[in-house]
């Protein structure tokens, strides 16, 4: 197939359109689909209700500042989809707690950072945050 | 490696049912298994995979941590107490090894 420079343009505008879509949804990755399947228990997740921090931008993926929040949380899981292992910790509260946690994590890659939230009465919340990252944290 | 030591910051003293952070910081390399070294083997994996805090015995936060967190892995969490105590913080090694330390609280 002979491709006119017209008609590759349009070709790769339509190819990123489609790798787009399903991204608001369901997350790209089947590993951390799996880590949210085996958090929740197949439950519904809905939106939003969780307060996550994350640069927009991190210089170096070996340290990147995340802190999350979820009034109401009894527990947090933190999922960065497109490592070579996606889950990133899981923080439990006590009665004692309140529901935040903040800490420092590795990320291999331009992603996705997913906080999931179970509350009090069961019932599971997300959020991401999309982080560009300049130099992966895996080595290698 | 030199030797592990948690360092833990929090107010000497706290208003009844005041919210405070808590601040935890622990040497530790957090050898993710995905690196290879100089001879071209990975390296295997060696990460602090568990933190727990408790106050007075009573669980207050608990950490699941993967290979994703960073070295010398830095927590923090709030909480409030109705009374003085001991927190008590507990990080366990993949090889067994368990770090621990406390920290006395007082209301005032």
């Amino acid at each position: 197939m002979n491709l006119t420079r017209r008609q590759a343009l349009a070709f790769g505008g339509a190819a990123v359109t489609v790798t787009l879509i399903p991204f608001k949804g369901a997350f790209a990755s089947e590993v951390g689909d799996a880590a949210i399947a085996a958090f929740t228990g197949g439950a519904t997740v809905s939106e939003g209700g969780i307060d996550l921090t994350t640069p927009e931008i991190a210089e170096n993926g070996n340290t990147v500042p995340i802190a999350v929040s979820a009034p109401g949380a009894v527990s947090i899981m933190i999922i960065a989809d497109k490592n070579p292992n996606a889950g990133v910790a899981t923080f439990h509260f006590g009665a004692m707690a309140e529901p935040m946690a903040a800490t420092r994590i590795r990320l291999a890659g331009t992603q996705n950072v997913v906080a999931i939230a179970k509350m009090a009465d069961g019932s599971f919340k997300q959020t991401a945050h999309a982080v560009k990252v300049t130099i992966g944290g895996c080595g290698g | 490696m030199a030797s592990i030591k948690p360092r833990v910051k929090v107010p000497g003293s706290v208003a009844a049912g005041e919210v405070f952070s808590v601040k935890t910081l622990i040497n530790h390399d957090m050898e993710s298994g995905q690196r290879k070294g100089s001879d071209g083997n990975k390296i295997p994996r060696k990460i602090i995979n568990k933190f727990e805090a408790t106050f007075n015995g009573a669980a207050v936060f608990t950490a699941d941590l993967e290979t994703a967190i960073s070295t010398n892995p830095f927590i923090e969490f709030t909480m409030k107490i109705a009374e003085a105590g001991d927190l008590a913080m507990k990080w366990t090694d993949d090889d067994g090894s368990v770090y621990e330390t406390s920290k006395s609280i007082v209301i005032g």
